[in-house]
């Protein structure tokens, strides 16, 4: 467009051009485009009723719930119907527990792994390695929850009497029993360590792992090649140069994946429910037995509640998916910011 | 001083066109750059060996330690300290650092590797004595003993549930998840935008939440006795928003330019959304829908509280309860009686084959298409 201009003589020019009226565009729509448009935009309004209506009936369910009990719901942990004691602040802090725990365990999983992917693998193995990633998101819950059960937690209770034994003074790693007691005169199963919310967040981080994953894979992969091979270039090492210009670069994701993460993290039911043993308490003591989470909690209710406490299960679930929604907004915000619209789809 | 290629080429096509003796091609080579030198070998072989024996010594012979896991924590630990003291012998700094950078990165994706090969191999494994049972995949468990053995009863009324509730839906979830997609990426407005932030938001919905919204609504509003049609109700409301957005980020990917041309050359909205924009978008559009399609399959949560386990074979969604392979599993092992672990383990193997099975399927879908 410049050049053209530029090559114009100016005296060339029309001294004085008759001002540009636009032409009349008729938009007249075929009646296959009314049709068209019309069931699209149908189809949109009860997408946006059927999905709108979950949010608008969880928050009017938990009314009743709310009047009852009050601010006691927040406050109370115990869990007891018969005696309309009814609270979730002990299932709300398993919940915030088992999630931050998984992702204590996943992130840096997930950031390692990105890296190498973007930035130590052969190139011929990525696309092999970003396939095995996004299988593994596929696998469901249940298979990770019966690996654990089976697998990793006895294993993982000897680490948890280890933790215990050793850095019990730690607020987090005591667990109230005799950690003295050795571990080969225990119960099968070592009842005192086994389903605690460290073993239920092993469980929660293979969850959340490929996703976490392949959001920081993606926003590495972008990082510009030409910063990358200036830096190599000055002499950079590998882990310099992943230093100086990956990392910066890809901060937004990093942070952006790992809320997703959370927010997945959150709302993941059964690989905890089954791995958790259910107890309604509010306590530090991650590697003890017995824990709860809202999820665990509607899983373990629903079927003998009655409408008073359907309600309160209700509001729980409404709480717990207004923290994942909060989460997810945050970290869709985070992640769009870094690369435009090019929204993962996960 | 040597000519550049182009330069060399031009010469060569030069001498070419005059006739003369034409020069035999000097065959470039690229020099390695990346190499491993041999003292990176050794240092490596070297710091390996003597981490073992040390970590061997210590650890099970002169402390009393035992377990696989310390075991292998501190011959790590110990196998970076040998590392980066042999490395700094020869280079400075920047290097050691690099490198015991290096031993967690790609100890990292080792570890996760290890985990995934174990949950695949351990579910094989422990499915392996009901898998091996034909009865597994032709009967149900109606009338047998859950200690009964494996030569009766089988999860074929699951495996034929969790089909029925996937396929319904599917059928609900997917035309309208493509639809609204459509909508929200090709007609636009302020509705759509209002759609597509509620869509967006949804997405955030637990699958544990949305099964507890349709059995309070269907299960004790309405009094509906539990069934497949509402167990599928529940996975298509779960399904449902992942779909759509998935498809609107793969719509969105089209160039506007096809959009353009299609509209330049008379075309009707409908016409360039049929003809040129769904075509267009259709791998991509496959992946993301049989990648929700596994979703759904392996989803455990809103079945168990909409579909009621079953031990016999239901195939009429609207009546009576409908088991599926989730809650089978679920259920058999929850049951804590061995025979009922061991079917559990098998439907399992079954729902990990159908589940990587989809995952395949979307990825030859996809073809060529390099991997996002």
């Amino acid at each position: 467009m410049s050049d053209e201009t530029a090559v114009l003589d100016p005296v060339d020019l029309p001294t004085d051009p008759a001002p540009d009226t636009p032409r009349q565009v008729v938009r007249r729509r075929s009646l296959q485009d009314l049709l068209f448009v019309h069931s699209v935009r149908g189809a949109g309004l009860l997408v946006l009723v059927v999905t709108g209506s979950i949010g608008v009936f969880l928050g009017i369910s938990s009314v009743p719930t709310l009047q009852h009990y009050g601010l006691s719901y927040f406050t109370e942990f115990r869990w007891i119907p018969s005696q309309d004691v009814i609270g979730i602040s002990g299932a709300l802090i398993g919940t915030v527990e088992v999630a931050l725990l998984a992702l204590c365990f996943a992130i840096p999983l997930s950031l390692l792994t990105a890296l190498f992917i973007t930035d130590w693998a052969p190139a011929r193995l990525r696309p092999t390695l970003v396939l095995l990633v996004d299988m593994m998101a596929a696998v469901p819950g249940i298979i990770f929850g019966l690996w654990v059960l089976f697998l990793i937690q006895p294993h993982a209770a000897h680490v948890a009497h280890w933790l215990s034994t050793y850095f019990g003074w730690i607020p987090f790693f005591h667990v109230r029993t005799d950690v003295d007691y050795p571990i080969w005169n225990q119960l099968p199963g070592y009842p005192s360590y086994a389903g605690s919310a460290f073993i239920a967040a092993i469980a929660v981080t293979m969850m959340i792992f490929p996703m976490a994953t392949s959001v920081m894979r993606e926003v590495f992969g972008q990082a510009p090649v030409g910063e990358k091979e200036a830096a190599l270039a000055l002499g950079a090492t590998r882990w310099a140069m992943v230093r100086t210009v990956v990392l910066p670069f890809g901060r937004s994701g990093v942070i952006g994946g790992t809320m997703l993460a959370l927010g997945r993290a959150l709302g993941e039911t059964i690989s905890v429910v089954l791995v958790l043993q259910l107890s309604f308490e509010r306590k530090p003591y991650v590697l003890e037995n017995g824990n709860a989470t809202i999820s665990a909690t509607i899983a373990a209710f629903f079927k003998e509640a009655d409408a008073a406490q359907l309600s309160a299960l209700l509001t729980a679930g409404f709480v717990l998916f207004g923290m994942t929604l909060l989460v997810n907004s945050i970290a869709a915000g985070i992640v769009s910011r870094s690369r435009g619209s090019d929204v993962t789809d996960l | 001083m040597t000519a550049t290629l182009p330069e060399r080429q031009r010469r060569r096509a030069d001498l070419r066109r005059v006739g003369g003796p034409v020069p035999p091609v000097e065959p470039e080579v690229v020099r390695p750059t990346g190499a491993r030198t041999r003292e990176d070998v050794y240092t490596l072989a070297g710091a390996a060996a003597a981490s073992l024996a040390t970590t061997w010594i210590f650890y099970a012979q002169v402390f009393p330690f035992s377990g696989a896991i310390g075991f292998t924590v501190c011959w790590y630990a110990v196998f970076v300290g040998y590392y980066a003291l042999l490395t700094s012998l020869a280079h400075p700094r920047p290097v050691v650092v690099d490198r015991v950078v290096a031993t967690a990165v790609i100890g990292a994706p080792t570890l996760v590797g290890v985990a995934l090969a174990s949950v695949v191999v351990m579910t094989l494994l422990k499915g392996l004595p009901a898998l091996t049972h034909l009865t597994f995949f032709t009967q149900d468990m109606s009338g047998v003993q859950p200690d009964a053995d494996f030569d009766s009863g089988g999860i074929v009324h699951a495996i034929i549930g969790t089909l029925i509730e996937v396929a319904i839906a599917i059928g609900i979830a997917l035309p309208l998840g493509v639809a609204t997609a459509v909508y929200m990426s090709e007609v636009g407005g302020r509705t759509a935008r209002l759609v597509r932030t509620v869509v967006e938001a949804m997405t955030a919905l637990p699958s544990i939440v949305a099964g507890l919204f349709i059995y309070t609504i269907f299960l004790v509003r309405f009094g509906f006795p539990a069934s497949g049609l509402v167990a599928g109700l529940a996975l298509a409301v779960m399904a449902l928003p992942i779909m759509a957005r998935a498809a609107y980020v793969v719509l969105g990917v089209v160039p506007g330019g096809l959009r353009e041309a299609s509209y330049a050359l008379g075309a009707t909205q409908w016409q360039t959304v049929w003809r040129v924009v769904l075509p267009t978008a259709r791998p991509g559009l496959a992946t993301a829908l049989i990648l929700g399609i596994a979703r759904a399959v392996g989803e455990t949560a809103p079945v168990l509280l909409t579909s009621g386990a079953s031990t016999f074979t239901n195939v009429n969604p609207f009546k009576d309860p409908m088991n599926s392979l989730p809650l089978f599993i679920y259920t058999a092992i929850t049951s804590g009686v061995p025979q009922q672990a061991g079917r559990a383990y098998g439907a399992a193997a079954v729902l990990l084959v159908l589940v990587l099975t989809l995952f395949v399927v979307a990825r030859l879908v996809a073809g060529g298409r390099k991997s996002r």
